[in-house]
């Protein structure tokens, strides 16, 4: 032992004289936790959606999604909110991580006293704690992710490439991209809330990372006779309300629909889908084979009722045939869907008109249930002089030109005028007829009721698009197969109310353009006057719509009625919702005899 | 793997003349499982012929919490908050050997940037873990003061991880993938003041503890370890390396930046428990060098996580792994396995105190004092909750 080894610990002493290091004297002073500190949860209960992804995570089930009071469930929001539970928390903010709506996130408190231990489960956000409204604390690094925020791109035909030919400009996911963006998915079932027809989308996207297609399509067929249309032409209510999409990109819904359908061979839908119920002895008459009727017949036929189909064109599909041009919905895709649907023996009499070949009133005589889903398909005009001028032609003819192999004749200068899907097709369809395309519109670009996704293709395409131009007059140009369109700029006047701003012309700023053709698109209304006016007196009719009661019946009981001469959204899956449940309303009334 | 030294034979031990408890000559002794200290989730029992230990029993199951079964049955993203609580003192080597495993079962590259945010964490942690040991064997052996200073600054680290990961001992920031954050805005000035105050703090601890006559008195050639028990009995890190073992997982099989800092192996010649804690304070100030180096050369942009699936519905194909790092008790090791489903198959945590608290104390104990016991036990750096995973 040295004498240094006993000296040496006196060195203690050294530090006898310094300041405390943790807290100093009284009064003792709190510091807070650090700025990234895992603290207390608090939800901004407005941003979230109640996707109840924390709840999915948390491994100790400290979450439960509760309805609250006063939050009610709407579209994109399931009116659910996460309560945690202290008893439960590890405080690992996983919850936090993988938050969609980016709403949750942790305050940096470190301690919480009550004397009620029921405080200790509490709805985030939504019940007064000492620490709502603090700013620091634990969230999610925008640069971390628990799901990809992006989406696995669709292949798409380059534009020079698109406007060369009626080519499906979409080319389809391979496997391995349809499972990449099917693993995206949360699986919250927000989507299944705000589809029309309510399909059962994360199951048909579970069965993709399974990669068990038939059970994808058998999903979707129990709401959806028309999956291979839909998985490329749907509005895809769905994709904008999917709380992926919130800080990122929203799964697409809509590729990964088509992506299962072209997985299975038409040749097998009869082993994977559902048969014909026994015969029920009655008979179903439907006027009109686009998506509703079929979708009713469908549905009905499957429960063993005979259903006949009037259709006053040549082939089925409605709109879907004569109107969506093929680069988006080839034939041969919306055939898969007819074909299935005729296979069960469900019978169309084409080129038969209601009204013309077949009195309305036969039919609520001869049949035990008539359906009625007829579309619209007359073009709304523009209501400006000179409409009826030889070189304006609407956007309904033109498309139903092309999709009957005619030549529409639109030379080689286009004007289109309108802003929604039928002027994006009008738009779109003159490009590769070879015309230069100017779109008019009366508002702004994004006021334009068309998809996003249509506007950027058209003007990838080459499509030139004028906003706030309001056409005034079609004038004969100086040559007579021209026309000459007076339009006029406009000013956006803000509604003093808060509604969307209206657009002004402005009487001195007026431009005079020459066209080969001027393709209105503005809109399109139904015809019924196939329905004799003692009937249509009786039913509720209001601007050229039916407003059915539930079910979508009408007062008089056998009639049921859907599609877009019945609802406000006008569009494919709506059409086939209301058929699929026309035909629950026609199978529960045949059955029981009870109205809606 | 450096070969070890040479040492004459002292693995036989006698045979050791039958206990007979109703002589009277003995006394049995529990310490633990109450002991306030680390080494009190366990028990020892202990069988004294007047204070000296004759025979060493050790009890484990007091702290046992099921982890490696639980794990099966959590997703592999829920895991990563299970993982840190199986050694509470050194809950990163868990977090970085969990994720690691998955990565690679998972075919998972992780960003440069990770890696270096990742060995940062665990020099930190093993900083933290030797400065409360520190603590702990200072206080086993009546020196109250050092605890103070060493804990004191393992407090300060605590606040640097609070500062990067939003807690102070259940950090989960490691996560497969990557990391959850980067440094904050002003926290390398800040880790390097504290580094320079746990510097000169740990001079001072030298001085008092390491040059202090009694507890050189009481800890040299207490629990010696002679090298040719080190294989047979899997004794590993500064145990080991007291012995002479020039072995050290970050230098013989480097992982994560560990091949890109300069460091030597620390080595002494006799494992006793003075020796043991002389490695483990010159292996403090490595920390200390090896956080400094980081801090310097670390990429201070780029990202910090790989592109990771949904972790939600995470399948990970079937596989199998064993990947170790160096823990400050020496290798630990994570065995996991896969098998195509969302669940991990089987996961195996391998801590160096398995053996180090249970065969190696069992032997070391006899023939020490019963006032040297909790001592010998801290010299080995043991963590009960590792063994019983
Ligand atoms: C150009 C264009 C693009 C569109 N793009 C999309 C899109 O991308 N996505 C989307 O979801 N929707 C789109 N739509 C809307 C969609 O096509 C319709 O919502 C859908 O077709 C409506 O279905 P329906 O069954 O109600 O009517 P329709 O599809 O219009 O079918 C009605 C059928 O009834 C027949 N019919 C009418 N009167 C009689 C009668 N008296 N006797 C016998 N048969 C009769 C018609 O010939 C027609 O076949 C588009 C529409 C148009 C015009
Ligand atoms: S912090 Fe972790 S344990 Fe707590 S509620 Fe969130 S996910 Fe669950
Ligand atoms: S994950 Fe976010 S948005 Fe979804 S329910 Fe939880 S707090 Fe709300």
């Amino acid at each position: 032992m040295s004498l240094k080894d006993l000296i040496s610990p006196f060195f203690v002493w050294q530090r006898a004289f310094e300041k405390p290091y943790t807290v100093g004297l009284k009064p003792i002073v709190e510091r807070p936790g650090a700025p990234a500190y895992r603290g207390f949860h608090i939800n901004m209960s407005d941003d979230c959606v109640g996707c109840g992804s924390c709840f999915t995570i948390c491994q100790n089930h400290a979450i439960d999604m509760v309805k609250v009071d006063g939050l009610e469930a709407h579209g994109g929001d399931s009116g659910l909110r996460p309560r945690f539970d202290y008893g439960r928390c590890c405080w690992c903010g996983l919850c936090v991580d993988i938050c969609t709506a980016g709403s949750l996130r942790m305050t940096n408190e470190y301690a919480w006293f009550t004397t009620n231990p029921d405080d200790f489960r509490f709805v985030a956000g939504m019940e007064n704690k000492s620490w709502d409204g603090r700013t620091g604390g634990y969230h999610r690094h925008p640069d971390y992710h628990l799901f990809p925020p992006k989406r696995i791109e669709m292949e798409m035909l380059a534009p020079e490439e698109s406007v060369a030919s009626f080519t499906e400009v979409a080319k389809g996911y391979t496997e391995e991209q349809a499972k990449l963006e099917a693993d995206r998915c949360v699986e919250c079932g927000i989507c299944v809330a705000t589809c029309p027809a309510h399909m059962d989308v994360p199951d048909y996207i579970h069965s993709i990372r399974d990669g068990d297609y038939e059970k994808g399509l058998q999903l979707m067929y129990r709401t959806n006779p028309f999956p291979a249309t839909c998985g490329r032409i749907c509005t895809r209510r769905c994709e904008s309300v999917c709380p992926v999409g919130i800080q990122g990109e929203p799964v697409a819904i809509r590729w990964l629909k088509r992506f299962i359908v072209d997985q299975v061979a038409e040749a097998d839908y009869a082993r994977i889908l559902p048969n014909v119920e026994a015969d029920t002895g009655k008979r179903i008459a439907i006027v009109g084979a686009g998506p509703g009727g079929l979708s009713a017949a469908y549905y009905l036929r499957l429960k063993g009722h005979a259903v006949e189909v009037f259709e006053s064109q040549a082939q089925a599909g409605g709109m879907l045939r004569y109107g969506v041009p093929s680069y988006r919905l080839p034939d041969p895709a919306l055939d898969k869907d007819i074909e299935h649907i005729r296979s069960l023996g469900v019978e169309i009499h084409f080129n038969h008109s209601i009204g013309r070949d077949t009195a309305f009133s036969d039919l609520l005589d001869n049949y035990d249930a008539v359906f009625v889903s007829t579309g619209l398909n007359v073009p709304s005009q523009m209501r400006i002089q000179g409409e009826d001028h030889p070189r304006v032609m609407d956007g309904l003819k033109l498309l139903d030109d092309v999709a009957n192999g005619k030549d529409p004749q639109i030379g080689t200068s286009v004007a289109v005028i309108g802003g929604g899907n039928v002027a994006m097709d009008a738009a779109r369809v003159s490009r590769r007829l070879g015309a230069e395309v100017t779109v008019l519109y009366r508002r702004r670009i994004e006021d334009m009721p068309a998809d996003t996704e249509e506007i950027h293709e058209a003007q990838a395409e080459g499509c030139i698009f004028v906003t706030q131009a309001i056409p005034v007059e079609a004038l004969n140009a100086a040559q007579s197969d021209q026309v000459t369109l007076k339009w006029g700029e406009a000013e956006m006047l803000q509604d003093p109310k808060g509604g969307r701003p209206r657009p002004v012309l402005q009487e001195e700023r007026m431009h005079l353009d020459t066209f080969d053709t001027v393709v209105s698109a503005i809109g399109q209304g139904s015809n019924l006057d196939y329905i004799p006016t003692e009937i249509s007196d009786q039913l509720q009719i209001k601007w050229g719509k039916f407003i059915p009661g539930d079910y979508q019946q009408m007062v008089l009981n056998k009639l049921f009625v859907g599609g877009d001469v019945a609802n406000a959204t006008a569009d494919a899956i709506s059409a086939i919702e209301d058929g699929h449940h026309a035909a629950r309303g026609i199978h529960r009334f045949l059955d029981t005899g009870q109205r809606g | 793997m450096p070969q070890p030294p040479t040492h004459s034979s002292s693995l036989d031990m006698a045979q050791p003349e039958p206990i007979d408890l109703s002589s009277g000559k003995y006394v049995k002794l529990w310490q633990g499982p109450q002991h306030p200290g680390i080494t009190g989730n366990m028990s020892l029992e202990l069988t004294l012929c007047g204070d000296e230990i004759v025979e060493c029993k050790t009890h484990v199951g007091y702290l046992h919490r099921g982890f490696e079964k639980f794990m099966e049955r959590r997703t592999y993203i829920q895991n990563f908050t299970v993982v840190c609580r199986i050694a509470v003192p050194e809950p990163t080597f868990n977090e970085y050997l969990y994720s690691a495993a998955i990565e690679e079962l998972a075919g998972i590259e992780v960003p440069e940037r990770a890696n270096w945010l990742r060995a940062l964490n665990l020099e930190m942690m093993r900083l933290a873990s030797f400065l409360m040991w520190t603590g702990g064997m200072s206080g086993a052996f009546g020196l109250y003061t050092v605890p103070n200073w060493t804990l004191t600054y393992r407090d300060y680290i605590l606040d640097l991880f609070e500062e990067l990961t939003g807690a102070r001992i259940y950090h989960m920031y490691i996560v497969p993938g990557g990391v959850r954050n980067v440094l904050p805005d002003g926290w390398k000035a800040r880790a390097l003041e504290i580094l320079k105050g746990t510097e000169k703090m740990m001079r001072e601890v030298d001085r008092v503890m390491m040059n202090n006559a009694v507890f050189k008195a009481r800890s040299k050639g207490l629990g010696l370890i002679p090298p040719d028990m080190v294989d047979p009995y899997g004794i590993v890190g500064p145990n080991a390396r007291a012995a002479g073992f020039k072995r050290d997982l970050r230098k013989d099989e480097p992982y994560l930046v560990y091949d890109q800092l300069d460091f030597e192996v620390v080595t002494a010649t006799a494992s006793d428990a003075y020796e043991r804690a002389w490695v483990r304070q010159q292996e403090i100030f490595q920390c200390i060098n090896l956080i400094r180096q980081m801090l310097e050369r670390m990429p201070d942009s780029g990202p910090f996580q790989a592109q990771m699936p949904n972790v939600l519905h995470w399948k990970i194909p079937p596989g199998e792994t064993y990947l170790k790092a160096e823990c400050t008790r020496g290798e630990y090791g994570y065995y996991v396995v896969t098998d195509g489903s969302e669940y991990v198959r089987r996961v195996h945590v391998r801590g160096p105190s398995y053996t180090h608290a249970i065969a190696v104390m069992e032997r070391l104990a006899v023939g020490t004092n019963i006032a040297d016991i909790a001592g010998l036990m801290v010299s080995l750096h043991t963590y009960p909750p590792e063994i019983e995973r």
